[in-house]
């Protein structure tokens, strides 16, 4: 446990010590400022003009499912491209025969990066969406998106993409592994796209190709599951609005997605003991 | 009970097409300083890492501290510098000492107490809390080697300890092989450096194509001595009488034989035989082997630069 422990308290402080974190702030606070300077000249023009408080109310909630939007994109990439280098980055210069070559399991290397990233990960969504319920509310009030209640599915979302970054990393080199998990990311999001316009147009065969993408890459079905959820009633019957969810898939794509981290976190582990290093 | 540290019979591994090590069988003892030798592709870095567990030999067995290959509780006693070290490097050197010490299990009061040592030992007790990434290619070296330090090993791999040292850092490795010697600690030497290899190590081996062509030990090895003697008259008679001192026995011109002897303790003996038989002897020179001289006979004419 102690070796575990090590891997991910060394996984989170070179985060910090490579500047990750601080870039990660700067780049999320210029996120958060152009996202708020954007809402609050729509909410004034709005007031100004004397739109009634229900329409403002409706036009915010639209503009924080956006936002959400935004900050589901960024920790996507986030989550990809931070661990994107951890295994195949240190295996090919070589710093891995001297952690590995020590008295633990080769599984403990993984499952402590494995959990340092996860913590990181999970502060970086975590403030984010914090950060874009705050600006919403201090610009504009309270609103009947509850942005909080996507999290812990986002959160799942990036964990299914950072695990499957680290397994990427026990065999391909870190460009590739790059490739690959933003290729993976792809057929999630393409695939959620199909789905959803299935579903506007009523195309039973584009739903079915969209949930069997979902099944194969799971990721962009928890967003939309989990942006579903936050949506006030008025929203979900606003149709065919860009953000809002036409098919919602089902609960059970939560457990799937749990089980296909798990079993991604478990291919890793595997894949690493039998590496040569 | 044994007193051989590492044991390996028919060690195999293949890369792809690529037999790396054909067939190693070694046997190093207990305190032993081990030299490690072959030519640059010879498997020597391949060998090291399937005893480290690194690499999963395809054939063959072994087992190092009395345990099979890769066994955590043998790690545990066992210190690693591999060739070309890298570290995390955007750690101080203490960070990344403390960071292995509790890899192997230490913490607290004796971890620091052992890292302050080692970097006092190893001279970098003043660089200790600067980022390694704006180190010279010899501290990296030295903390490498404090890192393989740090669990007061009973064996040690030094996969080319002094590359990128300075003469000083040089001396300060043999100085440290030194005291892991009188401490009983057994040392796997991999060098191509031969002057390094031979003033420190006990024993010898030398690897071809990933096969153990010739062990040897040093202070042997200095024994056997080549010989070059100026006499008269050269004929067929003194040339078969030589044979029984010693072997290669050649005339290289009208008054020069060269030959080898096991042990200087034969030229006596042999002075008093061509002195008894009225040979004039004008000169009678002999010249020990340098490694550099056993390595290239071992490897033969063929081996080209690697």
């Amino acid at each position: 446990m102690q070796s575990i422990l090590a891997m991910a308290h060394l996984t989170i402080y070179e985060t910090r010590r490579r500047r990750i974190v601080t870039a990660a702030i700067v780049c999320a606070s210029a996120f958060l400022v152009v996202f708020g300077t954007g809402i609050f000249f729509v909410h004034r023009e709005q007031a100004l003009k004397g739109v009634p408080l229900l329409q403002r109310q409706v036009a915010m909630s639209v503009l924080t499912i956006v936002g959400l939007y935004a900050v589901n994109f960024l920790s996507v990439l986030f989550a990809v491209l931070l661990p994107v280098d951890t295994l195949s980055g240190e295996i090919d210069s070589g710093v891995m025969q001297t952690v590995a070559s020590k008295p633990i399991r080769r599984a403990d290397i993984v499952i402590g990066k494995w959990l340092g990233h996860a913590v990181v990960v999970t502060g970086y969504v975590a403030a984010l969406a914090f950060g874009l319920m705050l600006v919403v509310r201090l610009i504009a009030g309270p609103v009947a998106v509850r942005p909080l209640a996507a999290l812990p599915l986002m959160l799942l979302e990036m964990l299914l993409l950072m695990t499957f970054s680290i397994a990427g990393g026990t065999r391909l080199s870190t460009v590739t592994n790059g490739i690959t998990a933003l290729g993976f990311y792809g057929v999630a999001f393409i695939g959620g796209w199909t789905e959803q316009i299935g579903g506007f147009a009523g195309s039973q065969a584009a739903k079915t190709v969209g949930i069997v993408a979902s099944l194969i890459s799971p990721p962009d079905a928890l967003w939309r599951l989990g942006s579903y959820q936050i949506q006030p009633e008025s929203l979900r019957n606003f149709g065919a609005a860009l953000f809002t969810i036409s098919s919602v898939p089902t609960p059970l794509m939560v457990w799937w997605a749990a089980g296909f981290t798990l079993a991604t976190l478990i291919f890793a582990v595997r894949s690493f003991s039998s590496r040569q290093l | 009970m044994t007193d051989l540290v590492i044991e390996t019979w028919g060690l195999r591994k293949w890369f792809g097409p690529t037999l790396a090590v054909a067939d190693l069988s070694l046997s190093v003892r207990a305190g032993e300083i081990f030299g490690f030798l072959g030519p640059n592709g010879a498997g020597k870095t391949t060998s090291v890492k399937m005893l480290l567990s690194l690499v999963h030999p395809d054939g063959g067995e072994g087992r190092v501290l009395g345990a099979p290959l890769g066994d955590r509780d043998a790690r545990g006693r066992i210190g690693f510098l591999p060739e070309h070290f890298r570290f995390h490097d955007s750690l101080t050197a203490r960070e990344l000492l403390r960071f292995h010490g509790r890899l192997y299990g230490l913490s607290g009061a004796d971890l620091e107490m052992r890292i302050d040592r080692l970097l006092a030992r190893v001279d970098l007790l003043e660089a200790a809390d600067r980022v390694v990434h704006g180190y010279s290619k010899g501290m990296m070296q030295r903390t490498g080697l404090a890192q393989a330090l740090l669990n007061d090993p009973t064996l040690v791999f030094l996969d080319e300890p002094t590359s990128g040292l300075d003469p000083l850092g040089r001396l300060l490795v043999r100085d440290i092989i030194a005291e892991l010697r009188d401490r009983g600690t057994t040392v796997f030497l991999n060098s191509h450096l031969l002057g390094e290899v031979e003033a420190t190590c006990d024993r010898v081996a030398f690897v071809k194509q990933g096969r153990t062509i010739h062990e040897m030990r040093l202070g042997h090895a200095a024994d056997v001595i080549d010989l070059e003697l100026r006499v008269s008259p050269i004929d067929r008679c003194l040339l078969d009488g030589l044979s029984s001192f010693g072997s290669a026995i050649t005339q290289s011109s009208a008054d020069i034989v060269r030959m080898r002897v096991e042990s200087e303790t034969t030229l006596p003996a042999l002075t008093r035989w061509l002195v008894e038989r009225g040979t004039s002897v004008y000169g009678l020179q002999p010249r020990r082997k340098s490694l550099e001289e056993w390595f290239v006979e071992v490897m033969g004419e063929d081996q080209r630069p690697g």
